[in-house]
């Protein structure tokens, strides 16, 4: 961290919340410094068909970004080591737990089984994405708070994902229907209850905006 | 147990646009290849470090794969649609939802919405011995460690084994089967159509793969005639959590009834042997018969026949002869539908 350089910023104290920002909008590179430095760009493959560079741009939450990417990355290492955006958590890294999900094209994806490499084409939103330049929360993250949904809330960006991407295919769910669409999420607290309650407010507030 | 790593080991990664660079690849590569699909079966084998293949082919973006169409009443599936899509599709709901209730059933939202259906028919066993890198028959070794006094079996097989106990956990497989679904295959000489219950082996035939698929061939497709279209369908999964856990049993049926009576039968089942089963036995004794608990009864008495349980899956047994009678004798299931 202490490498990073945003030079607005230096005479606060960052919290953590700005120190994420900071970090989306300068586009640096936060605590995996290491994964650059033994990334420099290879030369260009012989034009077999269908083979990949390293160096790619790939849509951010509403932003291009240019970044090296080794074949075998997953999105969450890209996300969290190489953008700084470390709201996308990992749990298992298999795929069994819902943490690292994002949207891809507006459908809910485990980050951690997804290959960077495969969404160059595409749109990526995690957590860091839902609320507007402003600062101004999402309409589900408002409900959330309003609701204090949470425990500890390591699995809540992931449950926020799969709620407002499950939404998107039915944005008036009934409680059991809601369960069900974000039943790929899993929370260590065990409160699912109350994470339902404030999903459904911040479905409803999400009708309302 | 898995353990969270900083990245996978390093391999060269293809992106064909078309099946034809997906095969030349393949052809060039050989055995040092991996066909990549949704990855949901691959990564765990990737992330563990216990396949460590040089290339991998990703079918990602090969968008020629992907997709449902209508074809003389029945559907061509490319097999890199989704399950979500799958699930989703307005024909399949309407004319074939026996496939839509068992992709529905397989996983989470978010692996079905990532997950294949050509990579949920050709995905590989979940038997936890082998999948940690033990050297047993499947890997080419010459022992099952789930098949010993001591071994934790309770997931799998009570049909069909031999040396290896492994149950294939596919929750589309038997559906297609019931629905007489083909799946077309692509490799270097051509195409080849094979029906769905054989494209699947068992250990007696190729105790180190799961399907008829060569290492240098793709699956490209899956095709349900419209023979089944708006039968009486019957789609069962028994697991232990109801999301993200494999079947311990499945079982998919497909009926034509009239005046009460059986007329025509597919009944297929899932976890209880290395590969889906279909059930001629039960097909065969069932039609002309009412459509009824004693039928059931009957039915799951003959599902069972010749089954072998294990230290820790006798379960299985009446499990299977429970799910067949109530396949073919029916109940009222409350379903979770959304
Ligand atoms: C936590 C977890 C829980 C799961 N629970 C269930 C469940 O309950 N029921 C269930 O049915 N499944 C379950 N699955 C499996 C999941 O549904 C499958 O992994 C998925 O459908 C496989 O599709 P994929 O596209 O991700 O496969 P991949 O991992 O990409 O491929 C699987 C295998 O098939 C091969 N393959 C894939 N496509 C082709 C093709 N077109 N041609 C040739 N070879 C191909 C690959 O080489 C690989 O060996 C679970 C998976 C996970 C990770
Ligand atoms: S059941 Fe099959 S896969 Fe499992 S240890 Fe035995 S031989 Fe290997
Ligand atoms: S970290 Fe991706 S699902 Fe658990
Ligand atoms: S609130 Fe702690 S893991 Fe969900």
């Amino acid at each position: 961290m202490a490498e990073m350089k945003n030079p607005e910023e230096t005479t606060k104290t960052l919290s953590r919340r700005d120190l994420i920002k900071g970090v989306i909008a300068a586009g640096a590179v936060s605590s995996a410094g290491y994964l650059f430095r033994a990334s420099g760009v290879r030369a260009q493959q012989p034009s077999a068909a269908g083979s990949v560079e390293r160096l790619v741009t790939i849509t951010v939450n509403g932003q291009q970004r240019r970044v090296d990417v080794m074949k075998q990355e997953t999105l969450a290492t890209t996300l969290r080591y190489k953008l700084g955006l470390t709201g996308t958590k990992l749990g298992c890294d298999r795929a069994e737990c819902g943490a690292c999900t994002v949207l891809i094209d507006d459908v809910p994806h485990y980050s951690c089984s997804v290959l960077t490499q495969s969404v160059r084409a595409r749109k990526v939103v995690s957590i860091e994405g839902l609320a507007s330049a402003d600062g101004k929360l999402h309409p589900m993250q408002q409900g959330v708070v309003e609701e204090q949904g949470f425990q500890c809330a390591f699995c809540m960006s992931g449950f926020i994902m799969s709620a407002v991407g499950f939404l998107k295919v039915n944005p008036k769910p009934t409680r059991t229907e809601l369960a069900h669409g974000i039943s790929g999420n899993l929370c260590r607290c065990q409160d699912y209850d109350k994470i339902l309650t404030a999903l459904l407010k911040g479905a409803e507030n999400m009708r309302r905006a | 147990m898995a353990v969270i790593r900083d990245v996978m080991p390093a391999f060269e990664l293809f992106q064909p646009a078309t099946t034809d660079d997906a095969l030349a690849l393949l052809a060039k590569y050989g055995s040092d290849a991996w066909v990549l699909a949704g990855g949901l079966d691959s990564f765990d084998w990737l992330k563990d470090r216990i396949k460590r293949p040089k290339v991998v082919v990703d079918m990602s973006q090969a968008s020629g794969l992907r997709g449902i169409k209508e074809v003389n009443g029945g559907l061509e599936i490319g097999a890199m649609t989704t399950l979500t899509e799958v699930v989703r599709h307005p024909l399949v709901k309407e004319h074939f939802s026996l496939l839509a209730e068992g992709a529905e059933l397989a996983a989470s939202p978010q692996i079905r919405n990532q997950g294949t259906i050509g990579g949920n028919v050709s995905q590989d066993t979940r038997c936890w011995y082998y999948r940690s890198g033990w050297k047993c028959y499947r890997a080419g070794g010459n022992i099952c460690f789930a098949d010993t006094p001591t071994a934790i079996n309770r997931e799998h097989a009570i049909l069909d084994a031999d040396r290896c106990v492994a149950v294939n956990p596919s929750d589309s497989a038997p559906a297609l089967i019931a629905l007489d679904a083909q799946m077309v295959i692509r490799g270097p000489g051509g195409e080849r159509v094979v029906n769905a219950q054989d494209y699947f082996v068992g250990p007696d035939i190729n105790i180190m793969r799961m399907t008829v698929l060569k290492p240098n061939e793709l699956l490209t497709a899956i095709r349900i005639p419209g023979t089944w279209g708006g039968a009486k369908f019957y789609f069962e999964k028994i697991r232990d959590r109801q999301v993200w856990d494999f079947p311990l049993v499945n079982v998919a049926a497909a009926m034509k009834v009239s005046g009460g009576k059986i007329d025509q039968i597919r009944i297929a089942v899932n976890g209880v042997a290395a590969r889906p089963l279909r059930l001629t036995a039960v097909e065969s004794a069932v039609i002309g018969k009412p459509a009824d608990a004693a039928t059931g009864e009957m039915a799951g008495k003959i599902a069972i026949q010749g089954a072998v349980a294990l230290r820790f899956n006798a379960y299985k047994i009446p499990l299977l002869r429970n799910l067949v009678k109530r396949a073919i004798g029916g109940v009222q299931e409350a379903a979770w539908k959304s």
